[in-house]
């Protein structure tokens, strides 16, 4: 699951990272009160923040033509004049895809005098299994081109889970990151309070892209996470009752969701033969041999180690709901349980969808020979495909027919 | 020979009374599979009873190791309890732990993992994945050790080594073979999740270093670099021939694709990159997931 920059913040605040003085704005009537504050704290300038789950925000254009999903504004009439350009308009980036998202919350920020931008993230590594803190000179760039032409300038910093983090690892990595004086100590403090967000919160990332030195209004200087982004384990989140209150649905695909309710693991693709599999591993195999086939396929769709008659209906309709889809494939390896069970389903899916687009349908295991027939005789027009390669050929052809 | 389990290994199920377990546990009996003592806590004293057999239920692990001699364990307890279950099956000496509990949190399978250096005698193979079946000699390869929830009629004694992240695509994969009359000597489930307790590259090891295997088959998909730190190995050291596919060519970045651990993210883990690094180990790539079988035979 992801959260909202405001909802990162929040979290990393109760771990002793410093964040900026900011308020989040669900309404228009909210936003002149907030920047009132912001101004009120003594900060000249107010930042305007869109708040959607996409990076490259402050380089996207809003449908109605407006630039920028973040802007900083010098006063608070400005504000609140950016707020309405902003707030329930759909914001497009190089990362949400033509179709952008609507901004439904906006998050007021005082504006920060940054002196210097770093890179700071927690993330699994996975070759060895162990939490991994990285941290980059090279703030407020993308950090996967930073790797790829100057790995040298990734700091890279395993963590023990027996012991996380030691202050010891926190000291080198602000010391890579060239922090000196009452500046070393911040930084140290800030990046013990990431690490152990990570941890506590079941992240699967956290992300601050800058990190910056900020002058404050006394001329002195800090360290604060002027941007974040978290991820979370989905598995862990039923111990943190709180982040999941974070969730937001107006984020999520409205299929995907339909999709959840039914235990069902659809992600829309923008192809036009749909598939519906058991077993991810089976489900991503099928996509593959759609599109060597010289097919697209419309989804992921893993049904689980099971499909009953009532998950086969429901993914049926959720594929349908896809206006792009133009054919089915279904592929299922019914190890354990009967393929007549299945077929028997899979017919009176079709029945009560009324399916009216070419569907094949490839089973193996369990008593096939049964599924097979019940397919053959239920009178409804089912496409049977022999194997992996022969079913996917063939839902490609009647497709392009 | 086999690696891993043989048919005369005494496996124990923990999680034997919940609906899955259970159901599983029946089949494996069904199937042969020396199935010698279940557990659950609080239920110690009790029988498991299937098929005229009375299994014995104990509190402990340890108990049911100290009285039954299990050296391995199939683990069906719910994701909060999985990790508890793993490490108390490594505290009571088991050699092997299979966990096929999906939907573990990565926090404490980092935290397992890391106490499990502690315990280099005991192997773990998941979590999230269909387990480790050594076919057996008697009709529908009846009679091999079933710890998981794979289907075992599939399966075929034989040489051919499998082994994948994915279930259902092992079995593909399994039933590819059998249905050309080529038989396996173990496959093995190593699980989708983001931290696993065995490698591709562990059970390659182990597959290269079994006389009876003489071809081996391995499944990988997007996300992570395993695939590609097995096949540096099978490059170097392989003595036998080894046929692959990667799942997932297809899937958009930044996408978790139904398992934990299978997304590409920040251009890594893409199957491109795991498909040049099997060319380049000489590995055979199936071009398609039909193929996996007879991409192997050809090598052979």
């Amino acid at each position: 699951m992801n959260i909202h920059e405001y909802q990162a913040k929040q979290l990393l605040a109760k771990y002793g990272v410093a964040v900026p003085f900011e308020i989040p704005a669900k309404s228009l009537a909210e936003v002149r009160p907030a920047a009132d504050k912001i101004a009120a704290s003594g900060s000249s300038r107010v930042v305007v923040k869109s708040q959607i789950h996409a990076g490259g925000r402050g380089k996207g254009t809003f449908k109605t033509g407006f630039q920028g999903g973040v802007k900083v504004a010098s006063s608070v009439d400005e504000a609140v004049s950016f707020a309405e350009k902003m707030l329930g308009n759909v914001l497009v980036t190089k990362q949400t895809g033509a179709d952008g998202r609507k901004v439904q919350t906006l998050l007021l920020a005082a504006g920060e005098k940054i002196k210097k931008e770093f890179y700071l993230a927690v993330l699994l590594d996975r070759a060895n299994s162990r939490p991994l803190v990285m941290a980059s000179t090279e703030g407020g760039m993308d950090i996967e081109e930073v790797a790829e032409k100057h790995p040298e300038k990734i700091f890279k910093e395993h963590i023990d889970p027996a012991v996380g983090i030691m202050p010891f690892q926190a000291r080198k990595i602000s010391a890579a990151l060239g922090l000196k004086g009452d500046l070393f100590n911040a930084g140290v403090k800030l990046i013990t309070g990431v690490y152990n967000t990570w941890w506590e919160c079941d992240a699967a990332m956290v992300e601050l892209n800058p990190l910056a030195v900020v002058e404050l209004a006394d001329g002195k200087e800090t360290v604060m996470a002027l941007d974040a982004k978290i991820s979370l384990d989905d598995n862990a989140l039923y111990r943190h009752k709180d982040i999941l209150e974070m969730r937001d649905l107006n984020e999520e695909a409205p299929l995907e969701i339909e999709a959840s309710k039914f235990n069902l693991n659809y992600i829309k693709l923008d192809g036009s033969i749909a598939c519906l599999v058991n077993g991810a591993g089976l489900a991503m195999a099928t996509m593959d041999i759609i599109q060597h086939f010289g097919g697209n396929p419309a989804n992921f769709l893993d049904v689980g180690g099971g499909a009953s008659k009532e998950q086969v209906t429901a993914a049926f309709k959720i594929i349908l709901s896809d206006p792009n889809v133009k054919g089915i494939l279904v592929n299922i390896f019914g190890g354990i349980m009967d393929c007549n069970v299945i077929a028997t389903g899979i017919v009176a899916a079709v029945k009560e969808t009324h399916l009216n687009i070419p569907l094949v349908v490839r089973l193996e295991g369990n008593n096939v020979a049964a599924g097979k027939k019940t397919l053959a005789e239920s009178g409804v027009a089912i496409i049977t495909g022999d194997s992996m390669a022969d079913a996917a050929q063939k839902v490609v052809k009647a497709v392009g027919k | 020979m086999s690696i891993l389990v043989k048919p005369n290994t005494k496996v124990l199920v923990q999680g034997i009374t919940g609906s899955f377990g259970a159901k599983h546990a029946q089949l494996s009996i069904d199937y042969g599979t020396q199935i010698v003592a279940g557990v659950t806590p609080g239920k110690g004293g009790q029988f498991f009873e299937h098929g005229g057999k009375k299994i014995p239920i104990f509190d402990t692990v340890a108990d049911a190791v100290k009285q039954t001699g299990a050296t391995a364990s199939a683990v069906f307890v719910p994701p909060p309890f999985a990790a508890d279950a793993i490490l108390e099956g490594a505290d009571a000496g088991l050699e092997l732990v299979v966990a096929i509990t999906e939907g573990i949190p990565v926090r404490d399978m980092v935290r397992v993992k890391r106490a499990l250096q502690g315990n280099p005698k005991t192997r773990l193979i998941g979590p999230n994945c269909p387990g480790v079946v050594t076919p057996g000699d008697g009709k529908d390869s009846h009679g091999g050790c079933r710890i998981g929830i794979a289907p075992g009629y599939i399966h075929k004694k034989g040489h051919i080594g499998v082994v994948s992240r994915s279930g259902t695509l092992t079995y593909e994969a399994v039933w590819q073979l059998t249905s050309r009359g080529v038989g396996q000597s173990t496959c093995v489930g190593i699980g989708g999740d983001p931290v696993n307790g065995t490698s591709h590259l562990d059970v390659i090891k182990l597959f290269n270093d079994d006389p009876d295997t003489h071809g081996i088959i391995m499944i990988g998909e997007i996300g992570g670099s395993a695939e590609e730190e097995a096949a540096e190995w099978i490059k170097k050291k392989c003595k036998k021939p080894v046929a692959g596919f990667i799942a997932g060519a297809t899937a958009p970045p930044g996408r978790r694709m139904g398992h934990a651990g299978a997304i590409v993210s920040g251009g890594k883990g893409t199957a491109e990159a795991k498909i040049s690094a099997f060319k380049a180990a000489g590995i055979g790539v199936a071009v398609t997931p039909s193929e996996m079988a007879d991409t192997l035979l050809k090598m052979m």
